[in-house]
């Protein structure tokens, strides 16, 4: 068991995202987390879909996936070269004596102070999960009383990657990679 | 000129070659039904239940190969038709259901009769839709019919609210579908092929397991090359039936938990299996783990996502069954297995299938067997689900496809009679024989009136044991032979057939059966026998629960030994 990336190009319309949740839970699947938005393509949405699984079953997802008539194209970028993002909002306890100390272990991380009220402040961060789970480790000592992920979000290094790319014939010995080998 | 959404349903039927479609109106189809003497070309088929009207469109679309169309009404409607679609489902059949809904405004209200249909069906359809606009409706018919007939054939549902009928637009046709997401693959990737042609060269025990994506494909001529070049013995999965000649020389009949004895054993046996348009069901393969050990697979498949999800294989083809068969038979050379084939031959020998003890009760088998007979196998057998099923794929002879419809996947008892019915609409100059227990038939057999009603000469078989026999067999076999719940006093079903104005009769001796047969047969309009047949009769071969397909019950065989 594992976890992998799934990006999902889906058709923006009224319950899409219902197909593709519906059909997780038909076939067993957990969901680790989706996030979705629109793309650079009009009428198309992306959703970064974080699944565990076997490699076999997740496979097995992605092709279910791939069956929806809504789903455009599907891609397991787990292998890939990628950036993944998350962003979290963490509202942490805070008095006038803990309050400089957040905001410094805050700026360590990179991560903004977006509201400060008179017992918390929230705190905004992105990064991959490495960093977030760090920052959480040590906000948890002050007393975190919310916290607001929106989930991960990745893409492929370089060119690779979006829908057109993909339906390019390869060039003459290039290897496909391991994420294209999908219909035979 | 402007069309109501109606209207434009009716135009995008006809133009989908539409001729029959099976339904029961309501208050939101309304303006559909008034539309409907407009278009005297489109004949509506009124059934007496909407599960019969979904069972009867895959009937319809079994037996021809063309899409099944069934329309209910919004709400109870709609909801008596997830059966039916999820049958089609099951067994990919190419059926599309059209339901009313409530008005737009009303939608979302828990207003009179409605339900949200295209949630309800969302796991059950190969795709909905909830139409919302006049303007829709062409382009979501010509999409509904691409989608349920090309690549792995399935059900879809179109859901139309009631005022989108009545709204008027104006009326094109699209010429084309644009369907970002749907391209079924169809061509297999040629050096899948070459490598497929190359585990086939070097296997000594080859097996080809045949299932209904043959059929689907119309693959049968191509499958039939491809055996006989190589010399490769055939099983069937329980709907691939026909897609092979089951009087070749090479086919070895239907394999799984009821499959004869020898086919089993060739599958366990088998060096290499080549699995066509079939999906590996646990009632086929029975336990996967221990399933054809000392085999390599080939599975070739229109749907990639069949492809490992219950068996590994090792030489993945996607694509058409008919397609891949005609790149697969270019590169095949002539084999000969005589070893192999003489193997299964002695298998045969010491499990002779079809066979059948000295009774002078009715034997259910030997009903089966008669109507193949008196046929001379040619007729287009409708099963129901259970026992009846099971003795209709064994002792009848598919030579031809979509001549065994049957419902696998899902197995709703009922099926036989509404799925005759369409398998008659839509071949009226074939004989078709329904072949239902008693049980499956009292669940949908108010379309007897519907087949009155169509003057549809469907000639019915009742193989009537007083219980729900396959459920009372696994009762005497696992459950210590208490019959909890099996036990089913039936009504006097030659009455019945005579209170809907159906000439029929009741066999209760063995010699009787042929002249009933034949009395049935020579009868110009639809016909019911009441074949009281042994009460206790088993489905032999037969699997045990959670073993591996060898490990069979099979009938003890007395009197064969005596002879």
């Amino acid at each position: 068991m594992s976890k992998h990336t799934l990006i999902t190009w889906v058709e923006d319309r009224p319950g899409v995202l219902n197909r593709v949740a519906s059909l997780f839970r038909r076939r067993g699947f957990n969901i680790d987390s989706i996030a979705v938005g629109h793309t650079e393509m009009e009428g198309v949405s992306r959703m970064t879909i974080v699944v565990d699984g076997t490699t076999l079953s997740v496979e097995q997802v992605r092709k279910q996936l791939d069956k929806l008539i809504n789903v455009i194209k599907v891609t397991d970028i787990t292998d890939d070269d990628l950036v993944a993002r998350e962003l979290v909002l963490i509202k942490v306890k805070a008095t006038a004596s803990t309050r400089s100390e957040i905001i410094q272990i805050a700026d360590l991380f990179r991560a903004k102070i977006v509201d400060v009220a008179a017992d918390s402040v929230i705190v905004e961060i992105t990064g991959d999960e490495d960093k977030l789970e760090s920052l959480l480790n040590l906000l948890r000592d002050f007393g975190i009383k919310e916290i607001c992920r929106t989930g991960r979000i990745a893409m492929a290094r370089g060119a690779a990657g979006t829908i057109f790319e993909a339906e390019k014939p390869l060039s003459k010995g290039a290897r496909p990679k391991k994420s294209e080998v999908t219909n035979w | 000129m402007k069309l109501t959404g109606a209207q434009i349903l009716c135009e995008s039927l006809l133009k989908e070659g539409i001729k029959v479609m099976f339904g029961i109106p309501g208050g939101v189809l309304l303006p559909f039904y008034d539309t409907l003497p407009e278009y005297p070309k489109l004949h509506h088929v009124l059934c007496r239940h909407e599960q019969g009207a979904a069972h009867a469109a895959e009937g319809y679309a079994r037996a021809c190969g063309k899409v099944g169309v069934c329309i209910a009404t919004s709400g109870p409607g709609a909801t008596n038709l997830v059966t039916g679609i999820a049958s089609a489902y099951m067994d990919s059949a190419p059926v599309v259901a059209i339901t009313g809904q409530v008005s737009r405004p009303f939608i979302g209200k828990d207003a009179f009769q409605e339900v949200d249909i295209t949630g309800v069906t969302l796991p059950i359809t190969k795709h909905n839709y909830l139409v919302t606009s006049a303007h829709e409706v062409a382009t979501v018919v010509k999409e509904a019919f691409h989608i349920a007939d090309t690549g792995r054939p399935g059900p879809v549902l179109i859901d139309i609210p009631s005022d989108v009928m009545s709204e008027e637009t104006e009326f094109h046709y699209p010429e084309k579908v644009n369907l970002q997401g749907y391209k079924p693959t169809v061509k297999g990737h040629p050096a899948q092929v070459k490598k497929a042609a190359r585990f086939i060269k070097e296997s000594k025990r080859p097996l080809i397991i045949a299932g209904k994506g043959v059929i689907n494909s119309g693959a049968s001529a191509e499958l039939k090359e491809f055996a006989e070049k190589a010399q490769i013995p055939v099983v069937n999965t329980l709907l691939g039936l026909g897609g092979f000649p089951g009087t070749h020389v090479l086919c070895l009949g239907m394999i799984g938990m009821h499959g004869l004895a020898h086919a089993n054993m060739a599958v366990n046996a088998a060096d290499l299996i080549i699995a066509i348009g079939m999906r590996f069901d646990d009632r086929a393969t029975a336990t996967v783990a221990g399933f054809a050990p000392d085999a390599q697979v080939i599975h070739i498949d229109i749907d990639p996502a069949e492809i490992g999800k219950n068996v590994r294989v090792d030489v993945p083809i996607v694509g058409d069954a008919k397609n891949v068969l005609k790149s697969l038979n270019a590169e095949v050379e002539s084999q000969n297995h005589i070893e192999w084939l003489s193997q299964i031959e002695q298998w045969e020998r010491e499990h002779p299938p079809l066979w059948m003890r000295e009774s002078k009760t009715v034997l259910p088998q030997y009903v089966v067997r008669q109507i193949y007979e008196v046929t001379n196998g040619n007729a287009i057998i409708v099963t129901d689900v259970g026992q009846n099923q099971m003795f209709a794929a064994h002792y009848f002879k598919y030579d031809r496809p979509n001549t065994f419809i049957s419902s696998g996947g899902l197995g709703p008892m009922g099926f036989a009679l509404p799925g005759a019915m369409g398998a008659k609409a839509a071949c009226s100059k074939e004989n078709v024989w329904c072949i239902a227990g008693d049980g499956g038939f009292q669940m949908t057999l108010q379309e007897l009136a519907t087949i009155v009603q169509e003057k549809l000469a469907v000639k019915i078989a009742i193989l009537n044991n007083g219980y729900l026999g396959m459920v009372r067999q696994w009762q005497q076999l696992f459950f210590g032979k208490r019959y909890v719940a099996t036990p089913l006093p039936g009504p006097d079903f030659v009455k019945l057939a005579e209170a809907y104005g159906i000439a029929g009769e009741r066999v209760t001796d063995r010699v009787m059966v042929t002249t009933a047969i034949e009395k049935a047969m020579a009868h110009e309009g639809p016909y019911l026998i009441d074949f009281q047949v042994e009460p206790e009769e088993n489905v032999f071969p037969m699997v045990r629960k959670g073993s591996v397909i060898t490990d069979m019950i099979e009938e003890v065989r007395k009197e064969a030994r005596r002879r």
